[in-house]
């Protein structure tokens, strides 16, 4: 009986240190989950009382059962995946060459003073163009090519990385500057040891950015510009307009919208993991 | 750091000789050193007390090199080192990381690097904390790896520009102590400067009084008193009040 009672004394003890940690954990899950499932149901929610209230008939604009249902189909397909990976291929290879370019040219401008002055300003010029209206002149150098497509990617993206990296190496505290001096690092070395390392926060601002305007830019190339034999997922949007298969074009957009939503939750985590590491922001306690 | 250094007196670690510093302000030359002249001896732990604006840290950035003289000169023989009033640690490197750096940049082989970043950190009782980084350590521990990573440097000369001035009493009192003793030990010469005459008491074997605008030495007093010391000592605070009392006049004097 007493040895019973001390068991239990024991396993409830137990039980009550080891709550704490999994209400923690599970409390801390749940906190990063429910924003997005209540952002998501209130998404479905609107979208099924629009569809309810009779304001389009429903081949023009089906309700969310529909659409999934029709989503399922099209992932038991082959073509589905085949025009994922055509875009996916496409962000992929602009968005580095955008990466590439982008930071060679903020370094450079970031060094050169003379270079600076005019082409610092040239870069926020091109970032507020939008990236669309690059398309019929890159149309008419390229014809309906992938050329044309990763022209204007590139060219929507490179800018905001280039702007990210070149406010960081500006924005780099003065006394870490001095600092690296006094222990002996000049020219490329300060640049490696001390002031890429203190850019790179606003480095990877400028990366998330860049991706932002990457995928805009890719999704509206591949509507408007029409490369044979690559089904890719904005050239089956636009087809679905085209045949008013509603059911497809929304299943495709939800397709879109998924790839965004990952890759920019992607992106959201390494910046936190950097400034985290940097001490910008407090670490969620471990 | 100069090529001058022939020229020094022999002994002597720092010769400053008739140094000016003039920056542009709102476009006319404001005179921030005015011919100042000093000499230490290698091995020396000098202080420089004296009000904001008396050029204190100008001088020390010149004689890292991160300022040019005017007019005049400024040798240092051997290499030289300086610490700010705050640690700036690079914050993406640990403790150990920000010693290795310094050692690095030094030349130092990566086998080595480990081993000696973590003996220094322990010279400065920070063994244990090596792999935190700077916003994971308190002022304090912050500002012993920045003597740890100055350490590092290897350095001859030693300048330091406030470096204690933001920690609280205790602290500081520790970090007195294991400045005393690193400095004791190692032989470095130390150009330490301080807006507090006590700490200049305590650890300096000779106290500079600047004056300011422009800055240049008013006065200058030997502490022949034993060592170890302690801050709160009767004989500290009696040398203390008398250049308090210069540093009034100074300010007096300057017509403020």
């Amino acid at each position: 009986m007493a040895a019973e009672l001390v068991l239990a004394a024991e396993t409830s003890e137990r039980v009550e240190f080891a709550a704490p940690k999994l209400r923690t954990w599970g409390g801390r899950m749940w906190a990063w989950l429910w924003p997005k499932l209540v952002a998501v149901a209130l998404m479905l929610g609107t979208w099924q009382l629009v569809v309810l209230s009779g304001w389009r008939p429903d081949y023009v604009l089906p309700g969310p059962a529909t659409v999934f249902g029709r989503l399922a189909t099209d992932l038991s397909h082959a073509d589905f995946y085949v025009g994922v990976g055509v875009t996916l291929r496409r962000a992929l290879t602009g968005y580095l060459m955008a990466v590439a370019i982008g930071a060679s040219v903020g370094i450079v401008v970031a060094q050169v003073k003379v270079v600076r002055r005019a082409v610092g300003s040239a870069i926020l010029g091109l970032q507020s163009m939008p990236s669309i209206a690059w398309f019929p002149l890159a149309i008419l150098l390229f014809q309906q090519s992938e050329t044309a497509i990763a022209s204007v990617v590139v060219l929507g993206a490179a800018p905001a990385i280039a702007a990210g990296l070149l406010n960081g190496v500006d924005h780099v505290q003065p006394l870490l500057i001095r600092v690296g001096r006094v222990m002996g690092a000049r020219g490329p070395a300060l640049y490696r040891h001390v002031i890429l390392p203190a850019a790179l926060p606003s480095f990877i601002g400028g990366l998330k950015q860049g991706w932002a305007f990457a995928w805009r830019s890719l999704m509206a190339g591949e509507i408007i510009v029409i490369v044979a034999n690559s089904a890719s997922i904005g050239q089956q949007l636009q087809f679905a307009k085209d045949l008013a298969d509603a059911e497809q074009l929304l299943a495709i957009m939800v397709v879109i919208f998924v790839i965004g939503v990952v890759i920019d939750t992607l992106f959201g985590a390494l910046d936190r993991a950097v400034r985290v590491r940097w001490g910008l922001i407090e670490a969620a306690e471990q | 750091m100069s090529s001058q250094v022939i020229e020094l007196a022999p002994g002597n670690s720092i010769n400053v000789l008739a140094l000016t510093k003039a920056f542009p302000h709102r476009g006319r030359p404001l005179l921030a050193i005015d011919g100042l002249s000093l000499q230490v001896k290698r091995g020396e732990f000098v202080c420089i007390v004296g009000a904001s604006g008396s050029g204190k840290s100008t001088l020390l950035s010149i004689l890292a090199g991160l300022d040019r003289p005017t007019n005049g000169r400024a040798d240092v023989k051997g290499h030289v080192s300086l610490m700010f009033q705050e640690a700036a640690l690079l914050p993406w490197l640990t403790a150990a990381g920000n010693v290795e750096l310094a050692l690095e940049l030094r030349g130092v082989s990566r086998p080595n690097r480990t081993r000696i970043a973590h003996d220094l950190l322990r010279r400065v009782h920070l063994g244990g904390f090596e792999s935190r980084r700077p916003h994971e350590l308190s002022g304090g521990m912050r500002q012993r790896v920045a003597l740890a990573r100055a350490l590092a440097q290897d350095a001859d000369v030693l300048l330091m520009d406030e470096p204690f001035a933001s920690l609280d009493a205790i602290s500081r009192d520790l970090l007195h102590e294991e400045l005393e003793r690193i400095w004791a030990q190692s032989g470095l010469t130390v150009l330490f400067v301080t807006h507090n005459p006590r700490e200049a008491v305590r650890l300096g074997d000779r106290v500079l009084v600047f004056a300011s605008r422009p800055g240049r030495i008013a006065h200058e007093i030997q502490i022949d008193l034993q060592r170890p010391r302690t801050l709160d000592s009767p004989d500290i605070a009696v040398i203390a009040r008398r250049i308090t009392d210069h540093l009034k006049q100074e300010m007096r004097g300057d017509g403020s």
